[in-house]
């Protein structure tokens, strides 16, 4: 004890344990003084996530704290200070570099090196551990001039370290393992097998049974020789087969070890000396040494609260583990390798897809015991706490990895909000669902990252994110804090509440909906979502409400730099006659518009003055076009290849039956805008499945893709049936439409709509194609209604004095252009000067 | 075709000693102009908006170029209210930047100022205060 009156704790070892301790020592006490001294040139890292390091992660985005973390809280961080010597009598430590230190309490959280089997050669050249940051950049500098590396250990660390050397564009890639599969503590034979087909579609080459007896070379590596007498020529080695634990200091001071390595400890992590406790991989407790973070962090725990006088002891670990592989998800839980006829299991296997997924019943039928995923872990979290919790299963137990006929897969197991108060849901920290739930019922805590902060839940390895998302949510919910996307400050509904008052009490006005559900004088975000739901529910005109419309429906027209608008007529299916093309030709020249061919196959004239829409649009229409809803958020283009009337490889006639899908959903207003594509065989041309609807001819019929869109975000549309015919693609189209229409939020795109829908492809594809809410003949009678409602709305506001009188630009000179809207020549056309 | 300003000017007592002119525009009729909507008033070399607030029954003016592109397009915008005390605001229909009604201050986060003027309906003629 110091002068201070102060406890003095020297932590040797500045790893993710030592520095967890350190964390969990100053939030219980301040009654200590706290000493860290590690070797490493940098504060503790998170080592979890090393490979990151080789995808452009930097040392400080691994860094577990900064530096002045450490001075902020009192504790003195020696690094690049090994440690040389323990004197339990005299309780004092000594450094390499010559700093003495002594101490009440002694952690020791030295960690583990890697383990380097014997084998002869293997001091050459090109030959590497993964471990340290340090390690990661010896490996990155000598890699890039390796075409050809191995890695000996097919262990997570050993796969870690393939995603590593891909990473660094090495050609090809080898594992070596061992025993007879990948990753033999966590997953069985049939699962190593779907994993090694994902390794090598990703360029990884997997041995199994076999054992390296030499590495070749003349200074540095060039081939390695296994028993059987095969090789394998290399340029680069990285050796992952294990660890070794820091055990040396221990073994000088004469502490206990375990027959092969490893500092003894008891259940409250007390070495042999009761003034010196070990954590982490240096540990070893009841004959194990554990590699993984959550026994590590445990261990902090137990060795912090002995320290500070109370009494914790550690009762075994969870080695449930789920990681993402080289973007394969593995996962394996409980007691993964349980077998008949102790247990019964239910294997699901999906080669095409790459999916294994293996769960053990208890006999009785109860109980889940264990299990492994691979290709798939998303019901991981939900599986772990069904065992960890001991909670009783469905009848039928394949659901919990299969999900009950169209139900995601969280649901067969109840959901996160049905698991006891005492569940572990972040087991690096050791946070309760209890603990969660009171933060945010106690605290007020309302989002993830408050949660976060409050908790320290969510702050190791992160999987239990999804879990700690969905009881703050639930919580909030329980707690009658009612939370939605509301449109905006003015209603307190979602667009999808608001398209159901409106349409069950056949309200038709914005200003009625805003006297009734809204407050205040309105916005620019909830009018034009209430006149996209009035549209999509009644289909009238839209000019007889104005001033709801955002400038481009109020215009009919889209408004262009310079304040003129682009004029779009409707080309269905982007089949023009030459007549047309004159007439378009015409009117562009004689208003002086800029013209040009769009992406969705028809032509675009710019630069049209507000004065100027009503008359361009009469010639347009004489000429029997009708408006083609550039400026809407409505369908926009179906487009076509041309198909079996010309193509000598199309299948059927995509042109005529692009023009029957456009026309019949011409002036469709949804949340956003629509674009298809009718594409007459497999090769495309149409691009059919980057929209939000896609249709492409197959030898038996159709197949229809949704919900896929370019832009920023680009997604492909996902099938949701195949070789259908006309009139069913047809109608789960009306269907499909008028269900976004119905329940999307204002602005979004279908592919995100999907992306946020509970249940995803299987529960639309369910609505769609099985209606599973019974409402089908209900969307389909709308999209009827719609149908029969359509009129062109150019045509109407051309007809109409009051609307034409509209379309100027000043009130009291209405024949007058805006001298503001200029253009400068280019290429022979005009367009808009720069603003 | 050929437009005349019919100004207006109107005088009234401030504190007994000073007198004031004000010169008004007569703009549009007041059924020139949408319900809850804008239109632009040509004012010399100025471009104006006026909106006719009808659910409030109010009526402002404001500058009818967005300051943020040099857009004259105001006019075109969206109206609407914003806050617990409602501040009547307008919404540019290029990028959505709004400003207030009343004291012409971008409320959308940016440092704008519009100018804004006085409005009043004489006889279902509206007419703008310029000066």
């Amino acid at each position: 004890m110091n002068q201070n009156g102060k406890l003095t704790i020297v932590v040797i070892g500045n790893g993710m344990v030592g520095y967890k301790f350190c964390e969990k020592l100053i939030r219980k006490s301040s009654n200590f003084n706290i000493v860290v001294f590690g070797e490493e040139p940098r504060p503790a890292y998170d080592r979890v996530h090393l490979s990151e390091y080789f995808n452009g992660k930097s040392a400080d985005d691994l860094s577990l704290a900064d530096i002045s973390w450490y001075a902020e809280n009192g504790i003195r961080l020696h690094l690049c200070n090994p440690i040389k010597k323990i004197d339990r009598h005299s309780k004092k430590i000594y450094s390499f570099k010559g700093d003495e230190q002594s101490y009440d309490y002694l952690i020791l959280a030295t960690g583990s090196s890697a383990f380097v089997p014997n084998i002869p050669g293997i001091e050459k050249d090109g030959v590497f551990v993964y471990r340290k940051i340090e390690d990661l950049e010896l490996i990155k500098s000598y890699g890039c001039k390796a075409n050809k590396a191995a890695i000996i250990g097919g262990g997570l660390l050993g796969l870690e370290a393939a995603k590593a050397l891909l990473d660094l564009g090495i050609k090809e890639t080898h594992v070596i393992e061992f025993a007879p599969r990948l990753m033999p503590r966590q997953i069985d034979n049939s699962g190593s097998m779907m994993l090694q087909s994902k390794l090598l579609e990703l360029g990884v080459q997997v041995h199994l049974n076999k054992n390296t007896s030499t590495v070749n070379g003349n200074g540095k590596i060039e081939s390695l020789i296994f028993s059987d007498n095969s090789h394998l020529d290399i340029d680069m080695l990285v050796i992952s087969a294990g660890i070794k634990p820091r055990d040396e200091l221990a073994q000088m001071a004469g502490l206990e070890l375990g027959p092969r390595g490893g500092i003894a400890v008891n259940d409250q992590c007390k070495t042999s000396d009761d003034y010196i406790y070990a954590i982490g991989e240096c540990a070893l407790y009841n004959g194990m040494v554990y590699g993984l973070v959550a026994p590590g962090y445990e261990m902090a725990e137990v060795a912090a609260v002995n320290i500070c006088g109370n009494t914790k002891s550690l009762t075994g670990f969870d080695m449930s583990t789920k990681l993402k592989l080289i973007g394969v998800d593995v996962a394996s839980f409980g007691d993964a390798f349980i077998a008949e006829p102790d247990c019964r299991t239910i294997v699901f296997e999906d080669r095409y897809k790459g999916i294994y997924k293996r769960i053990n019943i208890s006999n009785d039928g109860k109980f889940l015991l264990g299990g492994i995923l691979i290709g798939d872990a998303t019901s991981y979290n939900i599986l772990l706490q069904t065992v960890n919790n001991r909670i009783i299963i469905p009848p039928n137990p394949d659901d919990l990895i299969m999900g009950s006929r169209g139900e995601p897969v969280e649901k067969a197991g109840g959901g996160v909000m049905n698991l006891p108060g005492q569940a572990l849901i972040c087991s690096c920290e050791a946070i309760s669902k209890d603990a969660i739930c009171s933060a945010v019922t106690e605290q007020g805590v309302t989002t993830m990252e408050a949660l976060k902060k409050c908790t320290k839940a969510g702050t190791g390895c992160g999987g239990c994110i999804p879990m700690m998302k969905d009881l703050l949510l639930g919580t909030m919910q329980a707690n009658g804090v009612y939370i939605k996307n509301t449109l905006c400050e003015h209603f307190n509904y979602s667009r999808q509440e608001l398209f159901d008052l409106v349409k069950i009490n056949s309200l038709k006005t914005y200003n009625e909906i805003l006297e009734l559900y809204g407050k205040g004088d309105g916005c620019e975000v909830c009018k034009p979502a209430i006149a996209s739901i009035l549209a999509g529910l009644w289909n009238d005109l839209i000019l007889k409400q104005e001033t709801i419309q955002d400038s481009n429906d109020r215009f009919l027209a889209n408004i262009q730099k310079g304040g003129t608008y682009s004029v779009v007529p409707r080309i269905a299916g982007g089949e023009i006659t030459p007549d047309k093309l004159i007439t378009i030709g015409q009117v562009a020249k004689k208003y002086n518009l800029y013209t040009k061919i769009t992406g969705g196959q028809r032509i675009d004239l710019f630069g049209a003055h507000l004065t100027d829409l009503p008359e361009i649009w009469e010639e347009l229409i004489d000429a029997g076009f009708e408006s083609g809803h550039a400026y809407g958020k409505s369908l926009r283009t179906v487009k076509s290849c041309v198909g079996s009337t010309w193509c000598r490889f199309g299948l059927h006639d995509s042109v005529s039956f692009a023009i029957e899908i456009e026309n019949r959903y011409k002036g469709l207003r949804a949340p956003h805008k629509l674009k298809g594509g009718v594409s007459g065989c497999i090769r495309e041309c149409a691009e059919a499945q980057s929209k939000d609807f896609g249709i492409i001819a197959t030898e038996k019929g159709w197949n229809l893709y949704i919900c896929g869109n370019g832009g920023s975000k680009p997604q492909h549309a996902q099938l949701l049936a195949g070789d259908i015919n006309r009139e069913t693609c047809i109608r789960y189209l009306d269907r499909f439409l008028m269900f976004y229409i119905k329940t999307a939020d204002p602005l979004t795109r279908t592919a995100t709509w999907l992306n946020k829908m509970e249940g995803g492809m299987i529960y639309l594809k369910n609505v769609i194609t099985n209606d599973s809410l019974g409402i089908a003949a209900e969307l389909e009678a709308a999209m009827q209604q719609h149908i029969n409602t359509y009129r062109c709305e150019w045509k109407a506001a051309i007809e109409n004095t009051e609307m034409r009188k509209r379309f100027s630009h000043f009130v009291n000179a209405p024949k007058e252009k805006d001298p503001n809207a200029q253009f400068v020549a280019m290429r022979e056309q005009v367009k808009a000067k720069e603003w | 075709m050929m437009h005349t300003f019919e100004f207006i000017g109107v005088t009234h007592d401030i504190d007994s000693t000073l007198i004031v002119e004000e010169k008004w525009l007569f703009a549009c009729h007041a059924d020139d102009v949408p319900e809850n909507g804008g239109v632009c008033v040509k004012s010399n070399q100025e471009q104006i908006a006026v909106f006719n607030f009808a659910r409030r029954g109010e009526w402002f003016a404001t500058q009818n170029l967005c300051p943020h592109k040099q857009q004259m397009v105001l006019s075109r915008g969206m109206i609407g209210s914003t806050g617990d005390q409602c501040e009547p605001k307008v919404a540019c229909p290029f990028h959505k930047k709004t400003f207030s009604l009343v004291t012409g201050k971008c409320l959308s986060g940016d440092e704008y100022q519009i100018k804004t003027y006085p409005v009043k309906i004489n006889d279902g003629k509206v007419y703008i205060q310029v000066e």
